[in-house]
C-alpha cells in the first residue's frame, strides 16, 4: 500500500468574498501514501477545511496540481467530480450532516443509491456497514433518536458505503464528549488497521498522536509534517 | 438511480414543513385543472348538443332551389327563371349515380289547417317517402310517414309537425289518439297518419318542421296543380363526395335548362355537409379557446408550484450539499425537486379531475326544463380532454420543477455545508 493516494503540488485557493480576496491556501505541497492515517492540525482559519474539501473534490483549487489515487482531477466536469466523491472518497463531518428525516439505514444507503447499486445489494451493504459500526440494532432510527456518537457512527458507515480509497474526516469528534469521541477514534483506527487511507482534521493533540503523521497548517501553508513513529502499516 | 421511498419521504417532510403554502399551491393546481377540464367538458357538451340539433334537419343532405339566369346563354336572354319540373328527379338520379336519394318538395304557405273550431295558417308540403329519411321526419309511436301507396292512390293523408299537432289537438292529447283523426286543409278532409317526433332543429328553410303539414306529393299536385317543385332534397351516397355531386348537378341542370354553368344565380344550393364542416371548425376553434383559458389558469397555478419549489431549494441547501458530498450527480440532485413538483401537479391534478368528473356526472344526471340550460348540453369529459389535461399538467409540473431544480444543482456544496 505504498502508492501515492494524495499528491498535491503548489495548491492555492483564493476566495472572493465581496471586495476582499481571501487567500485560504497559498501553495500546499502534500504527499500522502495509501494506508496512511494523517491528522491535520492548525489554528482556525489556517485553511484546514479548504484543504480537506479540495482533497475530497468537493471544491476545486484556484491553482496547482492535484492527483488523487493516480488520477488528475484538473479540468473535470462537475458530474465527474461527483463520481469521484461517490466512489473514491468518504466524508465524515463534525456536525455529522445526516439527512434528518431519513433513517440511519437510509442515510447509509444514499451513496449507494447515487452509485446506481441495485436495491437488494445496497440493502445488504447498508445493513453490513451499520453492523460494523455497532448500530445493527438501530437501523430504523432517525438521527434525532440517536446520540451524537451514534450519529457519527452512522456518518462513518455512510462514508464507507462505496468502499472508498480515501476517508476524509473534518473534526469528527468536535461535537462529541470525550468518551464517545474516543470510540469514534477507535473506529477510525480500526479502519486504518484494515488498510484505509484517512485524512483527519483535529484540534485534539491526543487524537493527533494516535495517527501516523501530523501535518501542521498555518496561514494557508504547511509549516510541519511530522511522523509519529507508529505508522508501520 | 433513485430511492423512491426517500423521494416521497422528503416530499412528505416538505409537505408538513410548509403546510399552508403547500395547501394553497395544490389548491391552485386543483382550481386550474378544474377550470380546464370543466371548460373543455362544457365545450364538448355544447358541441354534441348543437350537433344533435343540427342533424334535426337531416344528415348529409343538400337543398337545391332554382333561381333565374343573370347571363344570356346560347341565344337565351337573362332573367329567365329556372324551375324544377317533376321529371328532373329521375333525370338527375339517372345521370348522377353518386346520388343515393333525391326528392322534390312542393310548398304552399298560408294554408288553413283546421280541427273543428281551431284554425291556423300553416305551410303545407307535398313530398315523397324518401323525405322521411333524408329530413329526419321520424313519427311518434303509433304513427307513420307518407308511403308509396299514399302517393299512388293520391290519398288525403297528412303528417303533422309536433307543434302544429299541439295547436290542433292540445298538447295533452296522446299522439296515438291523434293518429286516425280528421283535420281540414283548405276545407278538404285529411286523415292524420303520424305526428313528428319532437326534435331539436337548428337549420331550417321555408319554416320549421314542427309547424308543417306534410302530404303526399301526388295529392298536393292534384289539389294545387303546381307544375314546379319548390326545391329538391338530395342525399349523396358518400358525404365526402357532396361537392362533386353538387358540381355534377349544376352541370347536368345547365344542360337540361340551358343556362351558363358559371351563372351563380341560377341554382342555389344549401350544402348542409359544408355547413357541418364549418360548424365543426367553429366548435374546434371554440374548444381551443376554452382550452387556452383553462390552460392559462393552470399556468398561473404552475407559477405557484415553481415558487414553492424555489423556496424548498433555498431552505434545503444543506440537504443538497450533503447529497453532493456523497456524490450525487447533477440530475440526481435535480430529480428530487423535479419529482416533488410533478407530485404536486399530480396530486392537484388528480383531485381536480376527480372533482370535475363528479360535477359533470352530477350535472349530466340532472334534467333541466330551462331551455337555456338545455342548450348548455351535457358536459362531457372525454378521453381526449383527460389526455389534454394530463399532458398540460405534466408539462407544467416539468417546467415549474425544472428551473428550481436547476438552481438546486448549482448550489455550492462547500458553502451549503458551512451553514450549520
Amino acid at each position: 500500500m505504498n502508492n501515492t493516494m494524495i499528491y498535491m503540488k503548489d495548491i492555492i485557493k483564493f476566495y472572493n468574498t465581496g471586495t476582499v480576496k481571501v487567500k485560504a491556501l497559498k501553495g500546499i505541497d502534500l504527499d500522502i501514501k495509501g494506508g496512511e492515517f494523517v491528522s491535520i492540525v492548525g489554528p482556525s482559519g489556517s485553511g484546514k477545511s479548504t484543504l480537506m474539501n479540495i482533497a475530497g473534490c468537493l471544491d476545486v483549487p484556484t491553482g496547482g496540481e492535484y492527483i488523487l489515487d493516480g488520477e488528475s482531477v484538473e479540468n473535470l466536469e462537475p458530474n465527474e467530480l461527483a463520481e469521484i466523491r461517490n466512489k473514491k472518497v468518504g466524508f465524515v463531518f463534525q456536525n455529522f450532516n445526516l439527512l434528518s428525516y431519513a433513517t440511519a439505514f437510509e442515510n447509509v444507503e444514499l451513496p449507494l443509491v447515487f452509485a446506481n447499486i441495485p436495491a437488494k445489494k445496497r440493502r445488504e451493504r447498508a445493513a453490513e456497514l451499520l453492523d460494523r459500526v455497532g448500530l445493527g440494532d438501530r437501523m430504523d432510527h432517525r438521527p434525532n433518536e440517536l446520540s451524537g456518537g451514534e450519529m457519527q457512527r452512522v456518518a462513518i458507515a455512510r462514508s464507507l458505503a462505496n468502499k472508498p480509497r480515501l476517508i476524509l474526516a473534518d473534526e469528527p469528534t468536535g461535537n462529541l464528549d470525550s468518551k464517545s469521541g474516543g470510540g469514534i477514534i477507535d473506529l477510525f483506527e480500526e479502519l486504518w488497521n484494515a488498510g484505509s487511507t484517512i485524512l483527519m482534521i483535529t484540534h485534539d493533540q491526543t487524537i493527533a498522536k494516535r495517527t501516523n503523521r501530523v501535518v501542521k497548517l498555518k496561514d494557508g501553508l504547511i509549516v510541519s509534517s511530522l511522523e509519529n513513529g507508529n505508522g508501520n502499516h | 438511480m433513485l430511492n423512491i421511498a426517500l423521494v416521497f419521504k422528503m416530499f412528505w417532510r416538505e409537505l408538513r414543513a410548509q403546510k399552508k403554502r403547500m395547501f394553497l399551491t395544490i389548491l391552485g393546481i386543483i382550481w386550474g385543472t378544474m377550470s380546464i377540464t370543466m371548460l373543455l367538458a362544457f365545450g364538448d357538451g355544447l358541441r354534441s348538443q348543437l350537433n344533435k340539433n343540427q342533424k334535426g334537419m337531416g344528415e348529409g343532405i343538400m337543398i337545391i332551389w332554382g333561381g333565374q339566369t343573370s347571363m344570356p346563354y346560347k341565344g337565351l336572354p337573362r332573367g329567365r327563371p329556372i324551375r324544377f319540373e317533376k321529371d328532373v328527379v329521375d333525370f338527375l338520379k339517372k345521370r348522377i349515380p353518386e346520388i343515393e336519394m333525391i326528392g322534390g318538395e312542393y310548398t304552399r304557405w298560408g294554408q288553413s289547417v283546421a280541427n273543428k273550431n281551431k284554425m291556423f295558417n300553416r305551410m303545407v308540403n307535398g313530398v315523397y317517402p324518401e323525405y322521411e329519411t333524408m329530413r329526419n321526419m321520424i313519427p311518434e309511436m303509433g304513427g307513420r310517414f307518407i308511403n308509396q301507396l299514399d302517393l299512388d292512390l293520391k290519398r288525403r293523408v297528412v303528417f303533422l309537425g309536433n307543434e302544429l299537432a299541439d295547436d290542433l289537438f292540445g298538447a295533452k292529447t296522446p299522439r296515438e289518439e291523434i293518429v286516425g283523426q280528421s283535420i281540414e286543409i283548405n276545407g278538404m278532409k285529411f286523415t292524420v297518419i303520424g305526428v313528428l317526433k319532437k326534435k331539436m332543429q337548428m337549420g331550417m328553410y321555408s319554416g320549421p318542421d314542427w309547424n308543417r303539414a306534410v302530404i303526399p306529393a301526388t295529392t298536393f299536385h292534384s289539389i294545387y296543380g303546381h307544375r314546379y317543385y319548390h326545391n329538391l332534397v338530395v342525399k349523396p351516397h358518400d358525404v365526402n363526395r357532396t361537392e362533386f355531386v353538387e358540381g355534377r348537378m349544376i352541370e347536368e341542370l345547365s344542360g337540361k335548362y340551358k343556362f351558363n354553368p358559371e351563372d351563380e344565380s341560377t341554382i342555389h344550393v344549401w350544402n348542409f355537409i359544408e355547413n357541418v364542416k364549418t360548424f365543426n371548425n367553429v366548435m374546434l376553434g371554440m374548444q381551443i379557446f376554452f382550452g387556452l383559458i383553462g390552460g392559462l389558469t393552470l399556468l398561473v397555478a404552475g407559477v405557484g408550484v415553481a415558487n414553492i419549489m424555489y423556496v424548498a431549494v433555498k431552505e434545503r441547501t444543506t440537504e443538497i450539499g450533503i447529497k453532493m458530498a456523497l456524490g450525487a450527480k447533477r440530475f440526481q440532485v435535480m430529480a428530487q425537486f423535479m419529482l416533488e413538483a410533478l407530485l404536486i401537479a399530480f396530486i392537484g391534478g388528480a383531485i381536480g379531475i376527480l372533482l370535475s368528473v363528479i360535477i359533470t356526472k352530477t350535472l349530466g344526471a340532472l334534467e333541466f326544463d330551462n331551455e337555456a340550460l338545455q342548450w348548455l348540453g351535457k358536459p362531457n369529459i372525454s378521453t381526449t380532454i383527460a389526455i389534454v389535461t394530463a399532458s398540460i399538467l405534466g408539462m407544467i409540473g416539468i417546467v415549474s420543477g425544472f428551473f428550481p431544480s436547476r438552481k438546486a444543482a448549482s448550489v455550492n456544496p462547500v458553502e451549503s455545508l458551512r451553514y450549520e
